[in-house]
């Protein structure tokens, strides 16, 4: 915790107005840059002797329709040498395009393009940007939470053509969506006339 | 095997060959596009997701405990070492401590997926360079540890035992004796295996000196696990970043030297021995006391509590239908699975499902660098690389 808050300040120094703040919770330091900035954070991080964070762990994306920057873009980098973690949040708005960092980390090609693939954040200068998880000819962006959860094509065999077809979902049932969550313990509930309440704090007694 | 139809002749010499993504040599459904000159590899390019069944989606729709079961059906290989990467997140969002007795458990069966994992990679990598005994004498013990899973948990392979605050039940009786006396028969195991392979001259030729990497390439792709180790970096999260109760066990980390897909045999070989060592020493230690936490808001009541508590009853409701709440935060945890290091990135909005999970797969990173490991090897090289790498479908694709 210490040696984390000791290169939060260390960091600060490094890297002049590109952290927009930093955080330390559950014995983890996360940092906000700002999107044109990543590259020039993303080279220190691995450069610099007091980090050497040589890894790049993982690259995802979280998505907050309600925010204004609605993409949260997530870099989780591991020094070897320090023993040490860091995250690194990049704030982007829909359309808004973030610069790939594959040329300070290759392994970041493949995060970057899933990235892509499940929430449409652009990555400018990505040397390959196509879709990764999803089919061929797949569209739309599944981890978007306006995405719903049956999506809107399914694949099946169709014996008489004898060929795969795509066609719009059909569910023999109406989808379920069970919320258990209890409306006394002021979480946001299914209101009677099928909207979530906004009031109370979400997991906090009342 | 090569669909015929998309292998185009551009020039003399210059192949575009399409390896799966149904080929016995894919381990699972690979698809490869490969650029060939003659039999040289020139270019790899992976198609990756025709397993995608959407598991971070299916995650954020479901309470903490009903996800559980998906860490399961990733790297499948070895189920309960995913599962712990994940009930670690939470646990860490929560703040909740594991009782000894369930860390004992927990590492123990983590061990165990250890062992299943690389016994069948080893005698697999064996099979996609021709060798078929190493397999069929392998997959006895692999389904012995099998049962293992069985008796503990119900379930062969999706186990879902590893719970939020420890595990679902105490070991059954008899179990641990059963598992300590397989030990020994285990390692006879892997000496036979290794009496067919190690200096097999076939299993060399086609192991020693291919796609090697060295300490920089390795970080530079983001390798973990036997990947990076092979290089000669001494990183084991059990070690370096100890988490559970590893601290109180003596084993070593092998090292590998060459960087080559031999030597990442060797080490998954050694590693098996260090894994049994473990599970002999958490046998032997293990600590009596409950096998999860006693907090009733977190972790189920058990049956016969409920029979005579109305309290215990409540709480048996609640968390069976609306689930436990984590506070709003964020939290990675990792754990040094078979194949490398598997992380579990945890974002909760305070409610009683995920907002957001995200899976970091090692084999999703190590695949992604099949392209620079292969270029300029021969084709039939490919398969070997592949087979090292220790690729498992369920976790690339989620």
């Amino acid at each position: 915790m210490a040696d984390l808050a000791a290169l939060a300040t260390k960091l600060t120094d490094a890297l002049p107005g590109a952290i927009a703040n930093h955080v330390l919770a559950n014995g983890e330091l996360s940092i906000t840059v700002e999107p044109g900035d990543i590259v020039r954070v993303m080279t220190c991080l691995r450069d610099n002797p007091s980090c050497e964070f040589k890894i790049l762990v993982d690259i995802c994306g979280v998505d907050w329709p309600q925010k204004a920057k609605r993409f949260d873009v997530v870099y989780h980098l591991l020094s070897l040498t320090r023993n040490m973690r860091i995250r690194v949040h990049v704030l982007a708005a829909e359309g808004e395009s973030v610069p790939s960092i594959v040329s300070v980390y290759p392994a970041a090609n493949w995060f970057e393009r899933e990235t892509f693939d499940m929430y449409g954040v652009p990555f400018s200068d990505h040397p390959d940007l196509r879709r990764l998880l999803t089919d061929y000819g797949f569209s739309g962006y599944p981890l978007r939470k306006d995405f719903p959860l049956t999506g809107y094509v399914e694949v099946r065999y169709d014996d008489e053509i004898k060929r795969v077809v795509y066609q719009p979902v059909q569910l023999v049932q109406e989808f379920r969506d069970f919320d258990f969550m209890s409306p006394w313990e002021g979480a946001p509930h299914i209101l009677p006339d099928g909207t979530r309440s906004s009031s109370g704090n979400p997991g906090r007694k009342a | 095997m090569a669909d015929a139809a998309l292998n185009t002749i551009e020039e003399e010499g210059k192949i575009t060959l399409n390896f799966g993504p149904q080929h016995p040599a894919a381990h699972g459904v690979l698809r490869l596009v490969l650029d060939l000159d003659g039999e040289i590899v020139t270019r790899v390019d992976p198609h990756i997701g025709l397993l995608h069944r959407g598991t971070e989606k299916l995650i954020e729709h479901k309470t903490y405990l009903q996800n559980i079961g998906y860490f399961d059906r990733l790297d499948y290989v070895a189920p309960m070492n995913q599962e712990h990467a994940f009930v670690l997140a939470i646990e860490k969002l929560l703040g909740l401590e594991v009782p000894k007795r369930g860390q004992y458990i927990r590492v123990l069966f983590s061990e165990i997926g250890r062992l299943m994992n690389h016994i069948l990679n080893v005698t697999f990598q064996a099979m996609d360079v021709g060798a078929l005994t190493p397999p069929l004498w392998g997959m006895e013990s692999r389904e012995t540890m099998l049962s293992f899973y069985e008796r503990v948990s119900g379930s062969r392979m999706h186990a879902k035992y590893f719970r939020p605050g420890g595990v679902h039940q105490d070991v059954p009786p008899g179990l641990l004796d059963d598992i300590h006396k397989f030990c020994d028969g285990y390692l006879k195991v892997l000496d036979e295996i290794d009496a067919l392979l190690i200096e097999n001259r076939i299993f060399k030729q086609r192991n020693v000196d291919i796609g090697v990497v060295n300490r920089g390439e390795a970080e530079m792709w983001g390798f973990s696990g036997v990947m990076l180790r092979s290089t000669g970096v001494a990183w084991d999260l059990r070690r370096s970043q100890p988490y559970e109760c590893y601290n109180d066990f003596d084993f070593q980390i092998p090292i590998g030297r060459n960087g080559d897909c031999y030597d990442r045999y060797v080490m998954r070989m050694e590693e098996m021995r260090q894994s049994v060592k473990i599970m002999r020493q958490c046998i032997e230690k293990m600590p009596s006391g409950p096998v999860s936490s006693t907090d009733n808001k977190v972790v189920p009541p058990k049956r016969a509590e409920m029979k005579s508590s109305m309290e215990a009853l409540i709480h048996h409701f609640k968390l069976y239908t609306e689930g436990f709440h984590v506070p709003a935060g964020e939290a990675y945890a990792a754990v040094e699975a078979p194949k490398g290091e598997f992380g579990v990135y945890l974002v909760s909005d305070g409610s009683n499902k995920p907002y957001r999970c995200k899976i970091r797969a090692p084999s999703f990173v190590h695949l992604q660098a099949m392209d620079y490991m292969n270029k300029g090897h021969m084709l039939a090289d490919v398969s070997a690389v592949l087979g090292s790498l220790d690729i498992v479908f369920g976790e690339v694709d989620r």
